[in-house]
């Protein structure tokens, strides 16, 4: 038996949440005292699967076909349950990300293994297997107990640390021995951000709300998040008004995040808001409402303007930036 | 093409959560709603019935569930949804509502399976790809967009850090979220009256074996009261930011 962890890369690159699976992954399977191994879809460079080892991979399984460049999660899947099988992988863990959440569902009806999905802690392994997760949108807690006997996490980013245990770890090349011919989705244009830091995966986001009332008061917004190398986001009403890309909604609809650190500009704290944001480690609030429900949520807040705030707040991070 | 929508019955977003020694949900006094997310993927299958009619043959809604959400099926015809169909079991968790869905689907037809990409009650977000497997069929989640272009359906997904555009063949099951349509199309009075006369059939469920189970609930701890900084001294967050919550 053993632990596999599905990886992802970003052009070639393992993304940070990769590193954190493993190192999740790594502490269950001590536990369980198996292996884990890495698998990883995609061209990536032999140095870069090798950092796969320095958090405790003991094997590590690349699947490098042409056929599989872009994620089609039904090919993808059958790929997963092949090498599932070949390593006689009992748990199986992803990110609960736009892949996870694709992939994951699948595999678990593939391998008749029960899913828990957006896990927050290990497994209490005491009394079977059991994993906490937060339900009804973060305003309450469960307890699921997995009783087959293979199993299937997601993981919430950015809720675990790194833990460096570095492996030798020996790179196998893994032959899915498949048709790829019927492909049954054809990718057609692909628009990615360059440059910007992807908001789910931000450890700092600054966020604006109604309250900087127009697109062109976002100039400070901008500047706090890359003096912080944070991320910006925006609430719904925002989005709706086309002050800011949808993309960049945050909210129960919208994008959930789980940073270390959010700061809310002139956001009153609708509760379908707080629903994207309270998987947060730190809160801060700016907001000239002292009655604004963003202080319940809030570890820090400021009652003030925030046309004055903001430029006050960016000349003390570029002090202590100094 | 026929359109089927999968649709859950939740707990409106403004409840207060309680639950019964900690075991299961209270819904006493609860309102309920269509989950805001198989809404939103109903109102771009209604949409896209009402603009082009010649590709859209009928838009049918799909709830597993007892008598009391029948309500929500109700809504989503006053809606624009041409016939409900609901299976008559409980639900006790993602993997055998998608069981229950497959074995009805497959011994009809449909050409596009629609499903939110999660559900504000129990948070899965895993109904839409199960169903998708079970039935052995592609699923392309994360749709932002969904349009049929000359007979051919083009759909956008969100990735991490962008989106990619994609053309995909019928039947599949198509995993929609915020974006697909922006806000929820709300019942005419028309609507609600015609609603009362379309087709809403009752399919008795089918066993399915449980992978998991609900352990027990709990609540979160109260949160320490806010601290509020002068704005005047904006310098002493920076300060309680690094030395206190150590995040910068």
């Amino acid at each position: 038996m053993s632990v596999l962890v599905y990886t992802e890369n970003w052009d070639g690159k393992f993304k940070k949440l990769s590193f954190e699976l493993i190192s999740y992954g790594k502490e269950l399977s001590k536990k369980l005292n198996t292996e884990l191994v890495a698998l990883s879809i995609g061209n990536v460079a032999e140095s870069e699967l090798q950092k796969l080892a320095l958090y405790g991979a003991d094997r590590i399984i690349n699947v490098n076909k042409s056929e599989l460049s872009f994620f089609d999660a039904q090919l993808y899947n059958s790929v997963l349950a092949k090498v599932t099988e070949s390593v006689g992988a009992k748990l199986i863990l992803f990110a609960h990300n736009n892949t996870g959440k694709a992939l994951s569902p699948r595999l678990s009806v593939s391998l008749k293994a029960g899913l828990a999905t957006a896990v927050i802690a290990q497994p209490d392994l005491t009394n079977g297997f059991i994993i906490r997760k937060k339900v009804f949108t973060s305003k309450a807690f469960a307890n699921i107990k997995i009783n087959s006997d293979i199993k299937i996490l997601s993981l919430l980013q950015n809720s675990f640390g790194l833990l460096e245990d570095p492996k030798n770890a020996v790179i196998e090349s893994f032959d899915t021995d498949m048709d790829f011919s019927d492909q049954k989705c054809k990718l057609m244009d692909v628009n990615k951000v360059s440059g910007k830091l992807i908001l789910t995966d931000a450890d700092i986001v600054v966020s604006g709300g109604r309250g900087m009332k127009g697109p062109e008061n976002w100039g400070p917004i901008e500047e706090l998040a890359s003096l912080l190398g944070a991320a910006t986001a925006c609430s719904r009403p925002v989005a709706d008004e086309h002050w800011r890309p949808h993309e960049e909604h945050v909210g129960q609809t919208g994008k959930v995040l789980s940073p270390s650190l959010y700061i809310a500009c002139g956001i009153s704290g609708a509760i379908q808001h707080l629903g994207g944001i309270s998987n947060s480690k730190y809160i801060v609030a700016i907001n000239k409402d002292p009655e604004a429900p963003i202080f319940e949520a809030a570890d820090y807040g400021i009652v003030g303007d925030l046309s004055k705030v903001l430029p006050d707040l960016i000349t003390a991070v570029k002090e202590f930036k100094a | 093409m026929k359109i089927l929508v999968c649709i859950n019955n939740v707990p409106d977003t403004t409840t207060k959560i309680k639950f019964v020694d900690n075991k299961a949900f209270d819904s006493a006094g609860v309102q309920w709603i269509i989950n805001p997310w198989d809404e939103l993927t109903l109102t771009r299958a209604i949409e896209m019935k009402e603009t082009q009619p010649a590709d859209i043959e009928s838009v049918t809604v799909i709830n597993v569930g007892r008598a009391d959400a029948e309500a929500s099926i109700r809504k989503a015809l006053a809606i624009g949804a041409d016939n409900g169909i609901r299976i008559n079991s409980d639900t006790s968790d993602s993997y055998s509502v998608a069981f229950q869905l497959s074995e009805y689907i497959a011994k009809e037809k449909y050409d596009i399976i629609f499903c939110g990409i999660e559900s504000s009650d129990y948070n899965g977000g895993s109904v839409g790809g199960m169903l998708a497997e079970f039935l052995a069929i592609p699923s392309v989640s994360s749709v932002s967009m969904f349009e049929i272009k000359d007979g051919k359906v083009v759909v956008k997904r969100e990735i991490d850090g962008g989106n990619e555009t994609l053309s995909v063949q019928t039947p599949f099951v198509l995993i929609g979220q915020k974006g697909i349509a922006i806000e929820p199309k709300i019942p005419s009075m028309r609507g609600i009256m015609t609603a009362r006369t379309k087709q809403l059939t009752v399919v008795e469920g089918v066993a399915c074996n449980q992978l998991i189970e609900f352990v027990d609930f709990d609540l979160p701890k109260a949160k320490a009261a806010c601290r509020k900084i002068d704005a005047e001294n904006v310098k002493e967050l920076i300060d309680l930011l690094h030395n206190e919550a150590k995040v910068i």
